[in-house]
């Protein structure tokens, strides 16, 4: 049976197509003349020079980005002790309930996790601001840190732990030299997940996001309901090749260490 | 005994390395080590042997400290060691899995422990190169475990665990994941390695050859409790149980009642077969339950009836081929199969015996082994 058949040809064009069309649009439309977003009126480049002067987006996009990088990281923090303490802790009272309470946010309507925590700021009197945004997005992209992290634990080989303490190490030594280095690549997955998370969300944001601060999908947003302007094509175009960046480069350092691997079970065979 | 045999479990004056004092050791409701009490002497190679969940490798982590006892008392050189943790005992494992740190090279992997100890340098290194000459690895020292193979692996696990130079060494099935002939290549080298370094040897295994070749003393163990803790010779030649006998090697059991007659019994073991004889320091009382154990290689088999004691007559059932030796299975009238095994000494002779030839088979009354339990 032939691999690309006519049928198999046109699933996947449609499939690509439902999932690329939208977006190549948006792109093909940030390079018009026109100030018009439907109405094509040739090439230009002109609405990333807008872009680049206006002060708004600009802010925004910085706000987006410090609390993007904040929060993960108290994320990725929060959520790796969580994991390993679930994992490592054995039957303490209440792991159950613990471990469940952990993954209940992933489920939590957004809209809900939202007022709860614009409720409790009210409550607390914390002014809203990039310092509360930071913290509703720490809460919420914990959870999905210690599951990447518990996932890699549970199949992580606990002699090492027990090696490492036999070889005269503390247990934070232990933790530090040796299970961190190995579920590094699980910690940073995390880590980038909470950063996508924190970039992406809008109506966390929204409930937790003050006059003094905006992220840049609250302004999109509000901007695009007073119209869609090739502005924000050209800035929806930015933020889509950095995604493709990022994950082109993801895919080729994932291949290359695949390659490795197999070079490396090769010449161990040889001089078995 | 002459004084250059090793054997310090013989003197009541040495002091034991390691002493188990009463040890219990229960999981929830389960009891894993039920009361045992177990010495241990400096430069021993001692094994632990028996099927798996019988509790040795729950011993061998108590020693390590990655498990308290629930009861009793470990003591070290004198010293009571169940509330000291782990990383501040001069004991070091080899784990079963070899648990390598895969992002460290073997040189880093050796130099670990040392690392740990504050030690300068050169020193470090020094001792880094020492252990990597013992276990002739000095060639992979920059490579990562998994640019190493599986024979190499476990001499990187051997060499980090010694690194310390600990009192005392726990091995956790060391071989098991080699094969065969790498395993018993590394047999020898493990036993070389001891006697250089000269340090405790307690190794966990449930490979009955592999603790013969390597140990000085084996403890078999069942269910929680030492079945018998003697050298290999007296394990094999003189077991103290059924259980033991037939852990250790191939042996034919059969069950009879023991009459005194002399420094030996008579055991009368079957309706229209001749009683048997067997010497024995065993004290029964006549017309005791017994078993007699009879290893196969000091059975004899002959086409005509010897003149000796203990002959059964029978017919040869089934003959295995090994190459070094043949194994016959001889069955007697009653049903009961005796195995005898002859050593193939020569090439080319043809076999003296065939399916279905009547043979007769016996052994010397030293030879068997009488059992009361």
């Amino acid at each position: 049976m032939s691999r690309l058949s006519p049928f198999n040809v046109v699933s996947l064009t449609l499939g690509f197509a439902f999932l690329y069309l939208p977006m190549l649009i948006l792109i093909v439309y940030s390079f018009n003349e026109s100030q018009l977003v439907t109405v094509w009126a040739g090439f230009s480049t002109k609405w990333y020079g807008e872009l680049a002067r206006n002060e708004a987006f600009l802010d925004a996009a910085w706000v987006t980005l410090r609390v993007a990088f904040f929060s993960s990281t108290i994320a990725t923090v929060l959520g790796t002790m969580a994991a390993y303490v679930l994992v490592r802790g054995g039957r303490f009272f209440g792991r159950t309930l613990f471990s469940g309470m952990i993954y209940a946010p992933l489920v939590m309507p957004e809209v809900i996790t939202g007022l709860s925590l614009l409720l409790l700021f009210i409550g607390l009197g914390l002014d809203r601001g990039i310092l509360t945004i930071v913290l509703a997005h720490t809460t919420f992209s914990m959870c999905y840190v210690s599951v990447v992290v518990s996932s890699r634990l549970v199949t992580f080989d606990r002699s090492l732990e027990e090696a490492a303490l036999d070889l005269g190490c503390s247990p934070a030594e232990a933790f530090r030299l040796v299970t961190l280095p190995i579920i590094a690549p699980a910690v940073i997955s995390g880590w980038l997940l909470a950063f996508t998370l924190s970039l992406d969300d809008l109506v966390i944001a929204s409930f937790t996001a003050g006059p003094s601060a905006t992220t840049l999908p609250i302004k999109i947003f509000s901007a695009v309901r007073l119209g869609v302007t090739p502005e924000i094509n050209a800035l929806s175009t930015i933020m889509i090749g950095i995604v493709t960046v990022g994950v082109i480069i993801a895919s080729i350092s994932t291949k290359r260490a695949r390659v490795k691997a197999e070079a490396d079970e090769r010449m161990a065979q040889r001089t078995a | 005994m002459s004084q250059t045999v090793f054997a310090p479990w013989t003197d009541p004056a040495a002091k034991p390395l390691i002493r188990f004092k009463n040890v219990t050791k229960r999981f929830g409701t389960f009891t894993a080590i039920e009361e045992l009490t177990l010495d241990i002497y400096e430069r021993e190679f001692f094994a632990l042997l028996g099927p798996s969940g019988c509790g040795k490798t729950t011993m061998m982590r108590m020693l390590a400290g990655f498990e308290d006892p629930t009861e009793g008392s470990i003591e070290l050189a004198g010293e009571d060691i169940v509330k000291v943790p782990p990383n501040q005992r001069a004991v070091n494992m080899m784990f079963q899995s070899y648990a390598l740190f895969p992002h460290l090279t073997v040189r880093d992997n050796i130099a670990f422990g040392l690392k740990r100890e504050r030690k300068p340098r050169d020193e470090v290194d020094a001792r880094v190169e020492e252990m990597l000459r013992l276990v002739q690895l000095q060639p992979f020292a920059s490579r990562k475990p998994h640019q190493i193979s599986g024979g190499q692996r476990q001499r990187v696990a051997l060499a980090r665990s010694l690194a310390k130079a600990p009192k005392l060494l726990l091995l956790d099935e060391p071989l098991g994941a080699l094969d065969k002939k790498l395993r018993e290549e590394t047999q020898f080298e493990l036993m070389d390695i001891q006697e250089k370094t000269g340090t405790t040897f307690v190794i966990v295994t449930h490979d009955q050859e592999e603790a013969m070749t390597v140990a000085s003393r084996i403890a078999v163990m069942k269910d929680g409790a030492l079945m018998q803790v003697a050298t290999p010779s007296q394990i094999y030649e003189n077991p103290n149980s059924r259980y033991v006998a037939g852990f250790i090697g191939d042996v034919t059991i059969l069950e009879g009642k023991a009459t005194k007659l002399g420094d030996a019994y008579e055991v009368r073991w079957a309706e229209g077969q001749p009683p048997l004889r067997a010497k024995s320091t065993l004290d029964l009382a006549d017309g005791a339950e017994c078993q007699l154990a009879i290893r196969p290689e000091k059975v004899e088999i002959h086409g005509e009836k010897p003149s000796d004691d203990n002959v059964l007559q029978g017919k040869v059932i089934d003959i295995g081929y090994l190459g070094n030796i043949s194994t016959y299975h001889v069955e007697l009238a009653n049903g009961q199969i005796i195995r005898a095994q002859n050593f193939n000494t020569e090439r080319d002779t043809r076999r003296a015996f065939t399916w279905d030839d009547n043979v007769w088979v016996n052994w010397t009354e030293n030879c068997a082994v009488l059992l009361d339990h």
